[in-house]
């Protein structure tokens, strides 16, 4: 396979594997001080002289003609600014996709404010804008609409219906194939079938959305704050859809409540307040409120997959035959069908699998548009996959583990090829001992003794179980990121990258990285991230991407850094750079080290414009290195789950829990441990608890957090966390690969499997959120 | 989630609160404010006027008066479980309030707003039914007191007139050497009870049960006593075959329906709590009173 690596300085050696000085150091995060202080900058936090609040008025209905609206009421409320509908924003093209464009999507797309038609119950039909959020909430309970009722179509699996007169609700079908299918099923010794569903469920961050826009007439430009994961991109879009210069409009991020792929998306209501800054000449602010929020913002995962596989007599796969159906809600958002293709295209995970159809249907429903939410695609594959095998071994009478080995890739198949594409790059699982790694995982959880102990716990009559699910994550999208790092005349660095932070210890990890190749400490370094003003080009923070693609160019422009210090030093001191060093930001000869000479602000000082050694160069001590990559980088990792039952309720308990992940080099333990801990909460939610809900009309049943439920620290167990650094990445200077969403990917899967285990009835989960009135109709029908 | 404009008052006395609730049309009375609150801002409720209680000092505390504990309708959640009398003397209380909420509601949610919220499947509303409490009720013409199973008039509906609001909760202690048990199942700690079930029972020398009270919370519209369960348990010789035929009366309970719980769910659940509750609260009764079980 290929190795892209074309960055413009040629490859530095990779850093040697394990724990080095910096990197592999579980390290206080940087960010933590404003944080704890009470000190941060949310979006609910920016405030500017003069502002308006925005309130966004909401369909009622879940679909509907749209025959007019009467704002005047609204209008004659003293303190009332503006009221907008759709008829004010036709200008406005609706909102673009920056993903996974498929051909025919674009009469799905959203407009900021519905014209003619509703589609889903809260989608947005009018903005006021007035002097305080109480005036702009009571004018927006005065705004009417009338609305004639239309069918609600709320069933992706149901045949499909129309969005528009010779438009219907299926958008596109995601299909890919390899492999001789028809013929693998002919010749199977077995084949087994299910019919399996995801719940509707999404990231839900603690700090809902918000959005702060600003003209500033002095200097013609466009300020957006509150913004997250995508400042770039949404920069350039917002630019587009409002007709202004891109670099007349600026994006900044504070502190970010969490992401988990829902928040900093390009929504109707960032460019709603970015226009009535504009128009208005005054700042507005929009922040979301909950009720809102679990309406509004992108849901996610509702999948139900018909899938058969033909296995030989030994339980190998054969081929795969999936047909799913994905509910997309109301709109095709900036996501475009990417959560589609990606269920399609990594389904296969970790196993050999000679042939491959699957036809993903993706359909609009009248309910709010879906997107990705943190392990998209891959949460719900995993479920889909990994009952499958479980059903394979039950069907074969194989043991499960047994199972899972006949059919891992191996370690000398490394990097694997699988001829199917996924996020437009070919699926090419780039390093992995995934035997290893499953062995080390049952040892860790003593799964031998575990059974035993069920065994025995069952014959006295307890309902438990344990059980596994082995997957491999995708992480370090491309194609590109870029770092500058630079030295200031104090000694201090500064780090300005194009990746956002919402949250992860991005801050922490970049700077781990510089302090590592650069030779100084990380608590010197400043990281400047989420700004379209300091970096023109950036990717955001999102698909597990920052450390792998943001991380490796920090690598190459510290280095870039350090080998210049040294250049100059070496000048300076009469010597080669070869026979010197830099620590704790100071230079010294390898063979005196105990004798600083000067430190790296005393060669920024000397690199100065007005520096006769910097006369016909470049001024500066700093460098900007850019990383390419044309491959994700694939994590893997097994979660092995115990629990109990209560037989009368149906109540679940997580017993234990251990998630074993292998990303090639953990920059910080203690963050991707975080990673994992909160990730796992996330999948368990959607394992046993969060649901969307929707009655018959298309009414939204889960508005609030009493309806909606996050599990909380009372249902996490603490989960076991094993980071293996097996498996390097070839692909990056570092072996990086992503960590955030390993803990969430396969908790329904092995959840699912434990559950069927501890009711001694392969293949009872067939959906998730596994509910306790669902597992006691589970129960009573195992007791018959 | 910004409430509508009401206007604010603040009284300092009882006497002043009723007369402001005499005086004014559509006002609401702030308690604690855990579920007040979040209604206003919700625009689930839309008063004229707020009146807050908070300032008003004789609304609050525990005093024991003869065998009944008076606890003022102000107190809030946290301090009665963590009131010596309350631990010493009503163990119930303690158990239940663990389901309230989370410690932070429960720093300002009090006893007597959740009484008169009535949320049918409030814990501290199931304790009072438990234990035959009786209502202080103050208005213009004075004060009156009224058994919970006439203040619970149904569905969030408690038996107050418009300008009358609770002083006060008083609660029959159990004997000193009585069983307890509160149980309940909620999709997650401190959420409202699915089910939730409050027994108190006391034993005869023989280890007959000498009294028994059961009462389902959240099952029904108002908290449910099990008459027929206690009957059958009264005098009779506990076992757990007994428990389990008094358990099953839960079967004939006409419980409510939502999207998320379907009836059928709710009595099963209250069938094995009721089971579990009396099992729980026989062994303490056991334990207290010094026999052998």
């Amino acid at each position: 396979m290929q190795r892209d690596r074309r960055s413009d300085a040629p490859a530095p050696p990779g850093l040697p594997p394990g724990p080095r000085a910096v990197i592999g150091q579980s390290l206080p995060r940087l960010e933590d001080g404003p944080l704890l202080r009470g000190q941060g900058l949310f979006a609910a936090d920016v405030n500017f002289p003069r502002q308006v609040t925005m309130r966004v008025v909401r369909s009622p209905l879940a679909h509907g003609r749209l025959v007019s609206i009467d704002a005047a009421a609204a209008l004659a409320m003293p303190g009332v600014v503006a009221v907008w509908t759709g008829a004010d924003t036709a200008a406005i093209p609706p909102i673009p996709f920056r993903a996974t464009r498929v051909r025919g999507l674009e009469p799905y797309c959203q407009p900021i404010l519905a014209r003619e038609r509703v589609r889903y119950v809260g989608e947005p039909i009018a903005a006021v804008f007035a002097e305080d959020a109480y005036v702009a909430e009571d004018a927006a309970d005065l705004v009417s609409a009338e609305i004639d009722p239309l069918p609600a179509h709320l069933d992706a699996a149901a045949p499909p219906g129309e969005f528009l007169p010779g438009l219907g609700t299926e958008a596109t079908v995601v299909r890919k194939e390899y492999g001789d299918v028809e013929a693998a099923f002919r010749a199977a010794h077995a084949i087994v079938a299910l019919d399996l569903s995801v719940g509707r469920h999404s990231g839900v961050p603690l700090e809902t959305r918000g959005a702060v826009a600003r003209y500033d007439a002095a200097r013609d430009v466009l300020e957006l704050h509150g913004t997250a994961k995508k400042q770039h991109w949404n920069r350039d879009e917002i630019a587009r859809l409002i007709g202004r210069p891109t670099h007349g409009v600026h994006l900044f991020e504070g502190h970010v409540g969490g992401g988990f792929g829902v928040r900093g998306e390009l929504y109707p209501e960032d460019v709603l307040v970015c226009l009535g800054a504009l128009r208005l000449q005054r700042p507005v602010k929009w922040v979301e409120d909950r009720r809102e929020h679990l309406v509004a913002a992108n849901h996610s995962r509702q999948q139900r997959h018909r899938i058969r596989a033909a296995v030989d007599a030994e339980g190998r796969l054969l081929a795969i035959d999936n047909v799913f159906f994905h509910d997309q809600g109301a709109y095709v958002r900036t996501h475009g069908a990417r959560v589609a293709d990606m269920a399609a295209g990594l389904l296969p995970g970790p196993y050999r699998l000679p042939a491959y159809r699957v036809a993903g249907h993706f359909r609009l429903t009248n309910k709010t548009p879906a997107a990705t939410y943190r392990a998209p695609g891959r949460f719900e594959t995993s479920f889909v996959r990994e009952r499958l095998m479980d059903a394979i071994a039950a069907r074969l009478g194989l043991d499960p583990v047994e199972l899972r080995r006949r059919n891992l890739i191996g370690r000398d198949e490394m990097p694997y090829a699988r001829p199917v594409d996924a996020l437009g790059v070919d699926v090419v699982l780039d390093s992995g001992d995934y035997h290893a790694l499953l062995d080390r995982a049952l040892a860790r959880f003593d799964w031998a003794g575990t059974q035993a102990r069920l065994a025995d716990r069952r014959a006295r009559g307890e309902c438990v179980g344990a059980g596994l699910a082995f997957f491999v994550e995708k992480s370090g999208l491309g194609p590109a990121d870029g770092v500058r790092v630079s030295v200031d005349a104090t000694g201090s660095v500064e780090l300005v990258t194009g990746a956002a932070s919402v949250g992860q210890g991005v801050e922490t990890v970049l700077a781990q990285i510089c302090a590592e190749a650069l030779g100084i400490d990380y608590r010197r370094i400043r990281v400047v991230r989420g700004r379209t003003d300091r970096i023109e080009f950036g990717n955001g923070a999102h698909a597990s991407r920052v450390t792998v693609m943001s991380g490796s160019a920090t690598y190459l422009a510290a280095l870039a850094v350090r080998a210049m210090a040294l250049e100059t030093a070496a000048m300076e001191l009469q010597t080669t750079a070869e026979a010197l060093t830099i620590r704790d930001g100071r230079i010294l000869r390898i063979a005196r080290p105990d004798e600083p000479l000067m430190a790296l602000g005393d060669i920024a000082r000397q690199m100065g414009p007005n520096s006769p050694l910097m006369r016909g160069r470049t001024p500066g001590l700093t460098a900007e290195r850019w990383f390419y990559s044309d491959h994700m980088t694939y994590p893997y990792g097994a979660h092995l789950a115990q629990l109990r039952i209560d037989r009368d309720t149906g109540e679940v308990r997580v017993e234990r829990y251990l998630v074993a992940y292998d990303i090639g080099r953990a920059i910080n333990p203690m963050l991707v441990e975080g990673q994992i801990a909160g990730g796992f909460a996330q999948g368990l939610g959607g394992a046993l608890f969060e649901e969307f809900r929707y009655d018959d009309e298309g009414q939204p049943l889960s508005t609030t957090f009493a309806d909606y439920l996050i599990p909380t620290m009372a249902e996490v167990p603490p989960v076991e966390v094993l980071i293996a650094e097996d498996a390097p990445s070839p692909l990056n200077p570092l072996g990086v690969k992503g960590a955030g969403e390993g803990g969430t990917n396969a908790v329904g899967a092995a959840i699912a499997a434990a559950v069927d285990d501890a009711l001694g009835r392969p293949g009872a989960v067939t959906r998730l959120p596994i509910a306790p009135r669902t597992m006691r109709r589970l129960l009573a029908e195992t007791a018959r | 989630m910004k409430p509508p404009a009401f206007l604010y008052h603040d009284p300092r006395s009882i006497d002043e609160a009723v007369a402001l609730l005499a005086r004014l049309d559509n006002a609401r009375l702030l308690a604690g404010g855990q579920s007040l609150m979040p209604m206003l801002n919700m625009r689930y409720v839309l008063p004229d006027h707020i009146i807050d209680l908070n300032r008003i000092e004789a609304l609050a505390g525990v005093r024991q008066i003869g065998e009944t504990l008076r606890i003022g309708a102000m107190t809030r959640q946290r301090d009665i479980a963590e009131h010596p009398l309350v631990r010493s003397r009503l163990p119930l209380m303690v158990e239940a309030l663990g389901h309230v909420g989370h410690r932070q509601t429960r720093n300002r949610g009090t006893i007597g707003g959740s009484l008169c919220h009535l949320d049918p499947a409030a814990e501290l509303v199931a304790v009072a039914a438990n234990l035959d409490a009786t209502i202080e009720i103050v208005g213009p013409k004075g004060a009156r007191l009224l058994p919970m199973a006439e203040f619970a008039l149904g569905f969030m509906t408690p038996a107050i007139a418009p300008d009358e609001m609770v002083a006060a909760v008083n609660l029959p202690l159990p004997a000193a050497r009585h069983g307890y048990a509160f149980l309940e199942m909620a999709r997650r700690h401190g959420d409202f009870a699915i089910v939730a079930v409050a027994v108190v029972l006391t034993l005869d020398p023989a280890g007959r049960l000498a009294t028994c009270a059961i009462t389902l919370g959240g099952a029904a519209a108002v908290p449910r006593r099990m008459a027929e369960a206690e009957t059958m348990l009264r005098g009779a010789a506990p076992d757990a075959l007994l428990f389990g035929r008094a358990a099953a009366t839960a079967r004939a309970v006409d419980a409510l329906e939502d999207a998320q719980v379907p009836g059928w769910y709710r009595r099963q659940v209250a069938e094995t709590l009721i089971e579990r509750a009396l099992a729980t609260a026989h062994r303490r009764a056991v334990a207290a009173n010094g026999m052998a079980s």
